[in-house]
């Protein structure tokens, strides 16, 4: 390859041979290693160019240290939420946690998530999140609408799309003390991630469960344990797309918990209009 | 070593991008026993990335869209080399693919009356791309995930078992297909996490793998994309259709460093969005080829007045179709005219307030934000060519996307060939995904239903692929005893190469040089070694890849040095004109071994076989759909006399 | 990774939270470098800086009224040992049986709004019981139920309590009306206390609208925003003082007890109300 063309793909210039002269040092990571057996933090010293992020160290120490490294990661572009580990003790992607945010001789702690079993090094089980994904029932569309027929108003879906934003990095469950500190919360305990899944449906201006008498707002505490959520934020804190989710999802699941089990209004309503049919 | 665990299953999806998961969908719906395999966590595939939107002419925007509208586009986007029978079936299904979306619970951007919004996008004449903000593919992935729950949620009540009809192997990646003599037999699999083997049985395989861009150094694409369908499908006998032709797209960001190639969504321009070198000078009007003269803005202030009244204006520009753009900005660097690292400008800062970008760009907003610490509502994004799609592919029937030679073979998506010609337009991949994933998992249970004799699974196939899988685990040095080769190099030197002598701009002497490379590269690729146990070992999963890699990198090259002209995705610097006789010509790419062996051929031959084909002439009234004058400037003499 | 998996549960094995044995082996309950703890101990000093000072001036039953002032702790006074205020917020509902301090009687309201409020929950379930300190951090406790039963259940019921916040509000506004006095009870004067009970107020209302309760109430209930307009743009304005529920839930905390303290000074003789008409 001797013949150095300016064609490569639109620059030649500062090219990805990584930052040059400008700023590159030697950083000293952290990084636990182990599978379930057991395992523990191993030292690394690692180096640094202009403008990276955490994910291409651990990219550099398996091209050159440890080309056995476990790390889960697809997009590099904060799109996917594979990449999802704990540094310093924070549940962050790796891929969107810029090393300039650190001072360049503080050592840098990258564990797996902590609230999953580990499978190797910085990878987990989060079979738990698939196995809550499948316990909330789906969207239920209008029987009468055709495909084609949908007609929703932007401020109608716009609460939804929010939600909708989720990548599914699991960050959010993972923080959660709820799950995080006590593992036998959860079979009962569904989530941040899918509470927002129910907040979703339940604000879906076309979702016809109660049609189908299935009521989101009730089973949201009565089977997804909405209940054990104490509202601490620390999902809405960890969220890398920034979605409220205590304040536009569970804060108003809960109000809506209450409309149907705390209200004594309501509760009579039921009693009365339910009366007829049993 | 056959004692491999093995299961039964009617058909076997590999892939759960959008067209994995939409093929799945529709072969449970069928009835069929459906097994999906995918290589990362079900929901995170590549199909996340897609940002603008998804291509259908349902003309909620503009009532004058239409589906032949929309073909149109399509094939002059491809420079007319686009399998037009799948350019019909997609321009005419992709609407109903989008509303089947909302029943499942999609819920794209909203027009005033309530109707899915629709965005412009290079390439298209009317605004056609259904859309969510720019996370238009996370919404497409989520659904068909969320429907796939659904549909686990029905067996889960009507059998007590969610996985009793369709099952999804996440972080599993498939090795090999497996064949009884001609036809499909099954497939060969290894788990990431435990490094376990396993064989899939089943009469019907779809190939919906996506595409090939990490065997380029700037690519937009994930570690996912290493062509493994497109190098199955050789292995397993099946050729492969025009693979020269490679989509960079115009606007992958440029600094810093590590984030080179990530996506600049193209709805940035189609928002309004504009494009000037360092001069300042809005460089794209210079650039309109003659055969879209007619369709684009002379001047800026037409291009500006385009956004209001689109009926009465011409577009700007900056909306020409991705392959035109990209050579553009290519040109503009070349000339000493790019930004300080070396891209283009791109400014949305002075077209729209900053309350508007953040809320039509939100993910853009964020990603400069967070990775470059640029606000793109204050000042000028840099970008520049970012290699994003592969248009060739395996060579598949329109109508069933069965691959060519291999009974119960099936592909679709990014690498099934033939859809979008030489270049696609933006959006039509998303589409392209539903329309042909379903049609695929349609026809891939159907053929399963139809069989009579189940196919056998061949006990020495499945050794000789756990072999194969095995090697870098024993794999030595060029003399018995020194240390293997590492693969993340290797990968290193295969990206370096692909970009640098098969990139944007490809000349005789670099590609023949790059095929030289990669004859040395796959030498050593044999000698790839790794280091620990087959418990999630990333190295392992790099090796095995490698070999897919170099496959279809040699396809690229191996095509690319035989088009000798410049048409969409494919530009020749000693060929820069594009020539109506190439117009008919398929090149396909078949395996030179056709026992599926990959014994070290000989170098300078490689692997790959090469042959012409001729395509079939164009239907009659798609052909009318165009007018004379334009027809002139695409087909050869003989075609217009038909 | 198959898609099914139970959670991992071997009972008396090993503990429940990050230490248990399926996850990573880190004997550490956390790996937090930065000031985590400086949140949730701040909280925990403002809100008990708080509960010292109103218990004292709730059991005072002193110095709570100076023409035309009267205490936001002892308004509305409804006994009979209240000390009489001309047009004030007096009513004689529990007669002279009742010897303790009036305020107990109607603090219970705003005291149960807060303390029910889906912020100060947060406050102290972080600050008070470290549950969690700060995330990330582990919890000290070997078992957790959140807001699933007895007591805790109870703090569904925030929204009666915003029923009752929103007159005590008004009773407070009413208070306000009346500072617009002199101390002979005229018309049209006004004086720094004036000033410090009309930006009471007004956070008091900003606070108590800002609520996720009257949230849901104005619009977060409805499932089509576009068949009501006008509970829409309510359900807008709320939404946006919501976002800052946080800060009005602790300005009004601080205005308040600034406001009582500022009727304490006056009352007590210690400070003249300067006027300024």
């Amino acid at each position: 390859m001797s013949t150095r063309t300016t064609s490569g793909t639109g620059s030649s210039a500062a090219d990805g041979d990584a930052g040059g002269d400008s700023g590159a040092y030697d950083a000293r990571f952290r990084v636990w290693r182990g599978d379930v057996d057991g395992g523990g933090l191993k030292d690394f010293t690692v180096q640094v160019n202009d403008g990276e992020v955490v994910l291409d160290i651990i990219h550099r120490l398996q091209a050159t240290q440890a080309p056995d490294l476990a790390v889960r990661w697809n997009c590099k572009a904060g799109k996917c939420g594979s990449c999802s580990a704990e540094i310093n003790g924070r549940p962050r992607l790796l891929c969107m946690t810029r090393m300039s945010v650190f001072g360049r001789d503080e050592v840098i702690t990258v564990t797996p998530l902590r609230a999953f079993p580990v499978v190797r090094d910085l990878v987990t089980d989060v079979g738990f999140n698939y196995t809550k994904a499948r316990e909330v029932p789906a969207f239920v569309p209008p029987a009468e609408l055709a495909p084609g027929e949908y007609r929703m108003m932007q401020e109608d879906v716009d609460r939804s799309q929010e939600f909708r934003k989720c990548i599914e990095c699991f960050l959010c469950q993972d923080t959660c003390h709820v799950v995080r500190d006590h593992e036998e919360n959860k079979t009962a305990f569904a989530g941040p991630r899918f509470l927002m899944r129910v907040a979703e449906l339940d604000m879906h201006p076309l979702d016809a469960a109660a049609a189908t008498g299935l009521d989101r707002k009730a089973t949201a505490q009565e089977e997804h344990g909405l209940g054990y959520c104490n509202i601490t934020k620390c999902c809405t804190e960890v969220c890398p797309e920034g979605i409220h989710i205590t304040d536009n999802a569970l804060i108003p699941l809960k109000e809506r918990a209450v409309d149907r089990k705390y209200d004594p209004l309501v509760w009579l309503g039921n009693k009365i209009r339910r009366r007829p049919t049993t | 070593m056959s004692q491999v665990e093995r299961q039964q299953w009617d058909v076997v999806v590999v892939g759960a991008g959008g067209a994995g998961l939409r093929a799945a969908i529709e072969a449970r719906e069928q009835g069929a026993r459906t097994a999906v395999i995918c290589k990362s966590l079900f929901g995170k595939a590549h199909t996340v990335m897609a940002e603008g939107g998804i291509a259908a002419s349902m003309g909620n925007v503009n009532s004058g869209d239409n589906w032949q509208v929309h073909f149109r586009d399509t094939l002059r986007g491809g420079k007319f080399l686009n399998q037009w029978r799948m350019a019909e079936l997609h321009a005419r299904e992709a609407p109903d693919r989008v509303w089947e979306l909302e029943t499942w619970g999609a819920l794209f951007d909203r027009t005033r009356d309530g109707r899915i919004s629709q965005r412009n996008f290079g390439g298209h004449e009317y605004p056609r791309l259904a859309h969510v903000g720019d996370r238009t593919g996370l919404e497409l992935i989520r659904t068909l995930q969320q429907k796939i729950v659904a549909l686990q949620q029905e067996d889960k009540r009507e059998f007590g078992d969610y996985e009793a009809r369709l099952k999804v192997f996440q972080e599993c990646t498939v090795t090999r297909v497996l064949k009884d003599g001609d036809r499909v037999s099954g497939a060969f699999c290894y788990e990431r996490e435990s490094g376990r083997f396993f064989v899939i049985e089943a009469p019907s395989v779809v190939l919906a793998t996506g595409g090939i861009g990490k065997s380029f150094k700037v690519t937009s694409n994930s570690w996912e994309y290493t062509g493994d369908g497109h190098a199955l499908a050789l292995l397993a006998g099946a050729p492969l259709l025009n693979m020269e032709f490679v989509q960079f797209h115009p606007t992958g960001m440029v600094w810093p460093p590590s984030v080179k190639g990530i996506l600049v969504t193209e709805s940035v321009r189609g928002d309004g969005g504009v494009l000037r070198n360092s001069e300042g000078k809005r460089f794209m009007f210079d650039y309109i080829p003659d055969v879209f003269k007619e369709k684009y803005a002379e001047s800026e202030a037409e291009g500006d007045r385009w956004y209001d009244d689109p009926d009465r204006n011409r577009r700007p520009p900056e909306l020409l179709p991705r392959d035109e753009v990209a050579r553009a900005i290519n040109s503009e660097v070349k000339a000493g005219r790019g930004s300080p690292h070396g891209g283009v400008f791109l400014d949305v800062s002075t077209r729209m307030p900053a309350e508007v970008i953040r809320r039509r760009l939100p993910s853009m907003y964020h990603q400069f934000k967070e990775l470059a610490d640029v606000d793109i509502t204050a000042e000028a994004m840099e970008v520049g060519p970012t290699c994003h799609y592969v248009m060739g592919g395996i060579a598949v029937e329109s109508d069933t996307a069965a691959a060519r030679g291999v009974p119960g073979l099936f592909a679709a998506g990014e690498v099934a060939g033939g859809m979008h010609g030489s270049n696609r337009l933006g959006g039509n991949s998303l589409s392209d995904l539903l329309v042909f994933g379903r049609r695929a998992g349609l026809y891939a249970a159907r053929y399963a239903d139809a069989l009579t004799t189940a196919p056998v699974v061949d006990n020495a196939q499945v050794d000789a692929a756990a072999a194969e899988a095995l090697r870098p685990f024993s794999a030595e040095g060029p003399e018995a005893g020194t240390a293997p080769e590492n693969p993340y190099t290797l990968h290193q030197e295969l990206q370096q190469t692909m970009n640098d002598l098969v990139g944007i701009i490809r000349r005789e002497g670099e590609m023949a040089q790059a095929l030289e490379k990669l004859a040395e590269l796959r030498q050593r690729a044999r000698r790839a070694g790794v280091e620990g146990h087959r418990q999630f070992n990333p190295g392992w999963h790099l090796s095995l890849d490698l070999r897919n890699m170099l496959l279809v990198s040699e396809c690229v090259a191996r095509a690319a040095l035989e088009r000798t002209e410049s048409r969409g995705g494919h530009t020749r610097e000693d060929h820069p004109g594009m020539d109506r006789d190439w117009r008919r010509v398929n090149l396909l790419c078949a395996l030179a071994d056709p026992t599926g062996a990959l014994a070290l051929s000989d170098p300078a031959r490689g692997q790959i076989d090469l042959t012409r084909v001729t395509t079939d002439p164009i239907r009659p009234d798609l052909l009318a759909l165009f007018d004379k004058e334009e027809l002139v400037k695409y087909l050869a003499e003989e075609e217009l006399h038909e | 990774m198959a898609t099914g998996t139970e959670p991992h549960l071997k009972k008396g094995t090993s503990p429940g939270g990050v230490r248990h044995h399926t996850r990573a082996a880190i004997s550490a309950a956390h790996l937090r470098t930065d000031r985590w703890w400086l949140q949730p101990a701040a909280t925990a000093a403002g809100l008990f800086a708080f509960v010292v000072y109103s218990t004292w001036r709730a059991f005072a039953n002193a110095d709570y009224y100076a023409a035309p002032y009267v205490s936001p702790f002892y308004s509305p006074c409804v006994a009979e040992n209240c000390e009489p205020m001309k047009n004030g917020p007096n009513w004689e509902i529990f007669g002279s049986w009742w010897g303790l301090s009036p305020a107990l009687l109607i603090l219970i309201f705003p005291l149960g709004f807060r303390l029910t409020c889906y912020y100060y929950r947060k406050a102290y379930y972080r600050g008070f019981w470290a549950s969690p300190p700060a995330c990330a951090v582990a919890e000290p406790h070997a078992k957790y139920t959140g807001e699933t039963r007895f007591p805790l259940i109870l703090q569904n019921i925030h929204r009666y309590f915003f029923y009752a916040a929103v007159p005590v509000a008004g009773i407070l506004t009413y208070d306000t009306v009346l500072s617009f006095r002199n101390e002979d009870y005229e018309w049209g004067h006004a004086g720094l206390g004036t000033l410090v009970f009309v930006v009471n107020i007004s956070l008091i209302w900003a606070y108590t609208l800002s609520c996720h309760s009257c949230r849901h109430i104005v619009g977060g209930k409805l499932k089509h925003f576009s068949k009501h307009p006008v509970r829409y743009r309510m359900w807008r304005w709320v939404g946006w003082l919501n976002g800052r529920h946080m800060l009005l839930a602790w300005a009004s905390l601080i205005s308040v007890a600034l406001a009582d303290f500022y009727v304490y000074l006056i009352a007590s003789g210690a400070f003249d109300d300067p006027r300024f008409f």
